[in-house]
């Protein structure tokens, strides 16, 4: 999960790394007061997850404590990406004599943390490593063996910076670090990280993403920053469809029928497990097939869970049809999902044979669902059918969408 | 032969009390020629059974009674307890550990494999069924019972690795129907850090003389396939991969995960465009569907021996 | 005693019903919670929960004789064979 850039900035000063005077607000006025409180020229930034702010028009450069309300309220008001700000951060206007980089992220080849540094801040550290490659550092360092400052040290030393900069460098990096390490955060970074005329360094901008994972044991901190526990911050916001999936998965404890995700075509998707799910949702694609839904079934669910699945699906607007398909199984039942279509079927007042364009799901107590499938007259493949040639078939029964009339 | 295990290799699983572990235990001890499950640990369990296997407080106890060193184990414990469990496991010894826990943060994942790295030993998984030996020993809960397990799976040339459980029974299946049974298949977990990525298998299946094709499993994510890639240009490897890539709809969807947790695009590298376009520079050939993984392993196998036999002595 | 869902049915017969300790034993037994005690101590079949069945056999084994039935009414009525 992603930090806002003033939540971000918060977890870098309790770090203990040097942050600016700024203040986050969601009201023109309280910015006024924020600027007259630093009193100088600031910086007045829209608090979006999305990149791009800079040109959208998201930050804006005050002289006067009026101009910061003045633009405080045009950012207020400003979608960047589709996204309303969270609210703006004020900003002193530092005078940076120049901008460095550091961040730390995981390297899931070498499974370990890695400090990255550049004496060359303020841009993508991408376009750094691509321009000039002698100015990034990179360094790996343990997940058991202590952490310690040499690390840091070696990583800063390594793109050329020496002197003071160095002795000052060395324990906001350290702290970068272990505040990477303690937090379960999968990227931090502070970009730019400012040097000052008078030789000591602020962080001027900071991103920061959390595991998800790990959520649970940063409850302090999440609760610190005003983060709530239904807050996923996922690229965009869940559809009520969405989260009626999410009531469904939640209506007993066995096995998943869940991570449903919405899109806009007419064949609803009851499919899984995972890598199942992922290959079946591309065969449909491929055979100009268009999902109404993505879903994973997994882990043996109820009967009754599959069935609000289904229900859901088969419910939803312009679903003329619904798949059921998985890859071979062997936890999940198949004799249970098979049930638990067919009763969402019946129960809608459906017949399960012209709803059901295809059941393909082969393995654990195929035999039984065989022969409830059959009962009802539902088309069924067994495992010498391909998940790509199930898809297929399921494309095959569904009508193009009828032209709209004029 | 077979890589990692076979009939021989003794292992013990932690968590054995729990629901799933119950039915995983009694799947392994039916496969195959039956695997060597020497005992379980569940803290507190002291003196109980689970179809015969004694239930131990500690891996060190599961040691004792053995009387010998233990082989392996199979961690099937909350996420919570996982990394205790794994570092008990590898400090008594163990060698070869399978993760079959999900939603374990990666600083933690991280910990355990350098760990195990230290001490000489190996992890798979984590969110992971384990390895199969077809018709001789399964160690997870890969394949399901063994009646199931034994459909999917027949012996024969081919390694299979995947990154989906579900996916590694079913291009066993494929596989097996069209006459190529596999050597050893193995599930290597979903998520963005494991213990054992496509590459850090490689060189076993190299040195099986009964493995003469690989069949892998990916999705977008991770570095993984860039370090398969590069494994098998370096080493200029004697098999022939077959790759399977799904997901690659989420090319179109930045910033969503579907699938497992490991899915996340966290880079352009990591999207399935770009993976197919490296593994493709490394000679491994990309399958749009899987029924043709088959046909193209065979003729990739029937290359290779081609070649090898044209060749200068 | 009878009640059928879409899939499953499930029949006790009537002095095994009025029986409160097999009763007990039947809903110790059943993972999906098929049979619970009346207010009376007697056997109650959950009517919402018949199609959850997953066909264990796990009552059989608890009842004496044959004294539950469990039918799968998409196969011609076939009873379920004791494990």
């Amino acid at each position: 999960m992603r930090f806002f850039e003033y939540e971000a900035r918060e977890v870098v000063k309790r770090a203990g790394i040097p942050v600016t005077d700024y203040g986050f607000t969601t009201d023109p006025a309280e910015a006024r007061e924020i600027a007259q409180r630093i009193g100088g020229p600031t910086v007045i930034k829209s608090q979006v997850l999305t990149g791009g702010r800079m040109k959208a028009g998201g930050v804006k450069f005050a002289d006067t404590p009026e101009q910061a309300e003045e633009y405080a309220r045009d950012i207020l008001a400003l979608e960047i990406g589709g996204h309303m700000p969270r609210g703006v951060l004020v900003d002193p206007k530092a005078e940076v004599a120049q901008e460095y980089y550091a961040g730390v992220v995981w390297d899931g080849t070498r499974k370990q943390p890695v400090m990255i540094f550049s004496p060359v801040g303020g841009i993508d550290i991408e376009q750094v490593a691509e321009e000039q490659p002698d100015k990034v550092g990179r360094r790996h360092f343990s997940n058991i063996l202590p952490l310690s400052d040499f690390q840091a040290k070696e990583v800063i030393a390594s793109t050329g910076v020496t002197g003071s900069a160095l002795n000052k460098l060395v324990p906001i990096v350290t702290r970068l670090a272990k505040l990477f390490v303690e937090n379960d955060m999968t990227l931090v970074e502070i970009n730019p990280l400012g040097l000052l005329p008078d030789g000591s360094f602020v962080a001027l901008d900071a991103h920061m993403d959390i595991e998800n994972e790990a959520r649970g044991r940063h409850k302090k901190l999440l609760t610190d920053l005003g983060v709530g526990d239904e807050e996923t911050r996922q690229a965009r916001e869940a559809t009520p469809f969405e989260l009626a999936g999410e009531r469904v998965d939640a209506t007993d404890h066995r096995g998943v029928a869940g991570n449903v995700t919405e899109f806009d075509g007419n064949l609803g998707l009851v499919i899984g497990a995972g890598g199942g799910s992922l290959t079946l949702f591309d065969a449909v694609r491929a055979h100009g097939g268009k999902p109404a839904n993505y879903c994973e079934i997994g882990g043996n669910p109820s009967v009754a869970k599959a069935c609000g699945l289904a229900k859901l699906v088969l419910q939803k607007p312009g679903v003329d049809k619904i798949a059921v398909m998985m890859s071979i199984v062997s936890n999940t039942r198949v004799d249970i999902v098979a049930r638990g279509v067919i009763k969402a079927c019946i129960e809608l007042g459906m017949d399960p044979a012209e709803k059901i364009a295809i059941f393909r799901i082969p393995g654990a107590w195929e035999e039984e669902g065989f022969k409830i499938l059959e009962k009802y007259g539902v088309d069924y493949a067994d495992r010498s059918v391909s998940l790509n040639e199930a898809a297929r078939r399921a494309v095959e029964k569904i009508e193009p969408h009828p032209p709209v009339a004029a | 032969m077979s890589i990692l295990i076979d009939a021989s290799t003794t292992f013990i699983v932690q968590g054995i009390t729990g629901r799933e572990a119950v039915n995983l235990t009694r799947e392994c001890l039916d496969y195959g020629e039956g695997a060597k499950v020497v005992g379980g640990v569940t803290p507190g369990r002291l003196g109980r059974e689970v179809h015969g296997v004694p239930v131990f407080d500690t891996v060190a106890q599961a040691v004792a009674h053995h009387g010998a060193p233990i082989y392996g184990s199979v961690v099937t414990v909350p996420p919570a307890f996982t990394k205790d469990a794994v570092f008990e496991a590898i400090e008594n010894g163990i060698k070869l550990i399978v993760i079959v826990t999900e939603r374990i943060p990666r600083r933690d994942v991280a910990e355990m494999v350098e760990l195990a790295t230290l001490r000489g030993a190996r992890i798979i998984g984590p969110n992971c069924l384990g390895v199969i030996v077809p018709d001789v020993v399964k160690m997870g809960g890969i394949g399901g019972p063994a009646r199931n397990a034994a459909q999917a799976y027949t012996p024969g040339p081919i390694g299979v690795i995947s990154r989906s459980g579900g996916m590694t029974t079913e291009m066993s299946s494929t596989l097996s129907a069209a006459g190529l049974g596999q050597s050893t298949a193995v599930s290597i977990g979903g998520d963005a850090i494991i213990g054992s990525s496509y590459a850090e298998l490689m060189p076993q299946f190299e040195a099986d003389e009964q493995t003469r094709g690989i069949v892998i499993y990916t999705e977008p994510g991770g570095r993984m396939e860039a370090e398969l890639a590069r494994w098998v240009t370096d080493n200029n490897s004697r098999l022939p991969i077959v790759a399977f890539m799904a997901g690659r709809f989420m090319d179109e969807m930045p910033g969503m995960s579907f699938g497992h947790a490991g899915t996340i695009v966290e880079g352009i590298q990591d999207t399935a465009t770009e993976k197919i376009a490296r593994l493709a520079q490394a000679g491994i050939a990309v399958a749009e569907r899987i029924e043709d993984i088959p046909e193209m392993i065979r003729t990739k196998i029937a290359e290779r021996a081609g070649a090898t036999e044209g060749s200068p002595a | 005693m009878r009640a059928d869902g879409i899939f499953i049915a499930v029949e006790v017969s009537d002095e095994a019903a009025s029986d409160a300790a097999l009763a007990a034993k039947l809903a110790e037994a059943c993972p999906v919670d098929i049979f619970a005690q009346a207010g009376s101590g007697t056997l109650e079949l959950v009517e919402r929960n018949l199609d959850e069945c997953v066909l264990c056999g796990l009552c059989l084994t608890a009842a004496p004789d044959a004294t539950v039935k469990i039918i799968k009414l998409y196969d011609g009525e076939a009873t379920l064979a004791p494990a």
